[in-house]
């Protein structure tokens, strides 16, 4: 079960493992503005073929990506069929009442079902490669300019990266109250939805008075450890941008223009 | 005599005003800078309610605390933190970095120590209690007692000069629990360091200096392991003080008095 959520990230040591967060985060966040600018046959070309070489440099295998995209794909599909049936223009091909099936709705299909998909792959392509820890440090760091704005950051972080490290004892806890009220006859996931989430009651009051005492529990230690978000705090991770992270904001800036050309041509 | 690190005076505390009984009242006592002393006493003697008045958790009703001279405070449990930690029972709750030397450093981010300084520490703390081969391991993969060592490598971080031990090794196996306090003894004669240990194992509170005794609040007696092993006969006492009482009620020769493992050893081999 601890494999579930913190799951996401996949060991290994590829060139994108080893790029440093902000690059990644960037780049992730640069890409879901430029799959808009894929207009033509050949920039949807050149969208997949970048996807594609994100997908085998990560070495992470292609069925983790699936995976990412599977949760999404009611959503996808629901979005391409609305664009099937209801955009006209160009041939018609199929008429019916208020649906029609035409050339536009067919490439505009295609046009949202690669930007969807290739979207969730490259950001899946960086939360396989990067560490929850890494993320946060990341993230941590491009918020900065938001302190200018009296935006706690810092503690943010800080929050984050505390609730990154109690999932897995969450979890643990739960299993561990689910075999107990299983071992007094509860039964789970069976009988109608209502009968199943008065299931759960049982589980999460106990899960939450649990919590509330771990949280006392950890504050107390944090304090005593020294923690005081008011003085300025060394941070024991560094971040280092080195040659290749520069090396990938300029791939994505050569993909931005190949863009912009192939839209001007 | 040597400086004091603690020195508890007429300390009293009560957890709820409308309580008729004191949590601790007018406890007293003292520990000199080097030296372990032990604090046993059943449940509910207030062992843990004094851990937490001597590192600031909570405050006094009445009386003072002073660690290494100052009196402590609102305001200097700050400063007096920088040279004294604690380490708690459960493993799991004190564990706040995502890997082994991120929870070590979390005490020297506190105080902004210098990155390459901090790198520096971190190894020198995980290394002393063995666990640096550990150093990027996350909390979900290692043992209580494995956690309970970093916790304890977080606190060494810091070079402290007191170290509070509240019922810290409870979740250890009996190998780690001799190999650390083994650890800790060493750290005590090479670097100064005062311990407070509140323990229920006997063992360990024989091989103290002195020992604290609690009872409902109050300090029932405070004197060396071998006065109370001998006097005490309602606490479980050590093996070999159990050693020597069976002796004795046999009705052969023994110990007139209290004797270590060590020299019980010795005076069975002579």
């Amino acid at each position: 079960m601890n494999k579930l959520i913190l799951g996401r990230y996949f060991p290994g040591d590829s060139l994108i493992h080893r790029l440093d967060p902000r690059a990644k985060l960037i780049s992730g966040i640069a890409f879901i503005f430029i799959s808009f600018l894929a207009k033509n046959s050949q920039g949807l070309f050149l969208l997949w073929l970048f996807t594609f070489f994100v997908m085998s440099t990560t070495r992470v295998g292609f069925r983790a990506f699936f995976r990412g995209v599977r949760p999404l794909i009611w959503l996808i599909l629901f979005t391409v069929f609305l664009q099937i049936l209801f955009t006209a223009g160009g041939t018609i091909y199929f008429n019916w009442g208020p649906i029609k099936i035409s050339e536009y709705g067919l490439a505009n299909a295609l046009f949202i079902f690669s930007r969807f998909v290739t979207i969730i792959v490259v950001t899946t392509a960086v939360t396989l490669t990067t560490k929850p820890m890494e993320l946060t440090d990341g993230l941590t760091f491009l918020m900065r300019p938001l302190r200018i704005l009296r935006v706690p950051v810092d503690e943010l972080s800080m929050m984050l990266s505390i609730a990154l490290r109690f999932i897995p004892n969450l979890l643990d806890e739960m299993q561990r109250i689910m075999d107990a009220q299983k071992a007094r006859g509860a039964v789970f996931g069976e009988g109608s939805l209502f009968h199943q989430m008065k299931a759960l009651v049982p589980i999460f009051l106990p899960l939450f008075s649990s919590s509330l005492n771990r949280g006392e529990e950890l504050a107390n230690v944090m304090d005593v450890r020294g923690y005081r978000s008011e003085l300025p705090r060394s941070s024991f991770r560094r971040l280092i941008w080195k040659i290749k992270d520069t090396v990938c904001m300029l791939v994505i800036l050569l993909l931005i223009a190949a863009f912009a050309v192939l839209n001007l041509i | 005599m040597k400086d004091l690190m603690i020195d508890v005076e007429n300390v009293t505390f009560r957890y709820d005003r409308r309580e008729q009984t004191d949590a601790l009242s007018s406890v007293s006592f003292k520990a000199e800078k080097g030296k372990w002393l032990s604090v046993i006493g059943n449940n509910g003697a207030g062992k843990s309610t004094l851990a937490a008045l001597l590192i600031g958790l909570i405050q006094p009703s009445q009386g003072t605390i002073r660690i290494n001279g100052v009196a402590l405070d609102e305001e200097s449990k700050w400063t007096i933190r920088r040279s004294a930690g604690i380490v708690f029972q459960n493993p799991d709750n004190q564990f706040i970095g995502a890997t082994v030397q991120d929870d070590v450093a979390f005490g020297l981010e506190n105080l902004n120590v210098p990155a390459d300084q901090m790198r520096l520490r971190v190894t020198e703390a995980l290394e002393t209690v063995g666990m640096l081969n550990y150093r990027t391991a996350d909390p979900t993969q290692l043992s209580g007692g494995q956690k309970q060592r970093v916790a304890i490598a977080g606190v060494l971080a810091l070079r402290p000069d007191l170290l509070i031990l509240d019922e810290a090794f409870v979740m250890l196996d009996p190998r780690s629990r001799r190999e650390l306090l083994a650890t800790l003894k060493r750290l005590k004669t090479e670097r100064d360091l005062t311990i407070l240990s509140i323990t229920h194992d006997m063992n360990e509170a024989a091989a103290s200096d002195r020992i604290l005794v609690l009872k409902q609040g109050h300090v029932a007696r405070s004197d060396t392991p071998a006065h109370i092993f001998s006097e005490e006969t309602e606490l479980a006492a050590p093996f070999s003080e159990r050693l020597r009482r069976l002796l004795l009620k046999k009705g052969r020769r023994a110990p007139e008095s209290y004797r270590t493992e060590s020299e019980m050893v010795q005076w069975l081999c002579d």
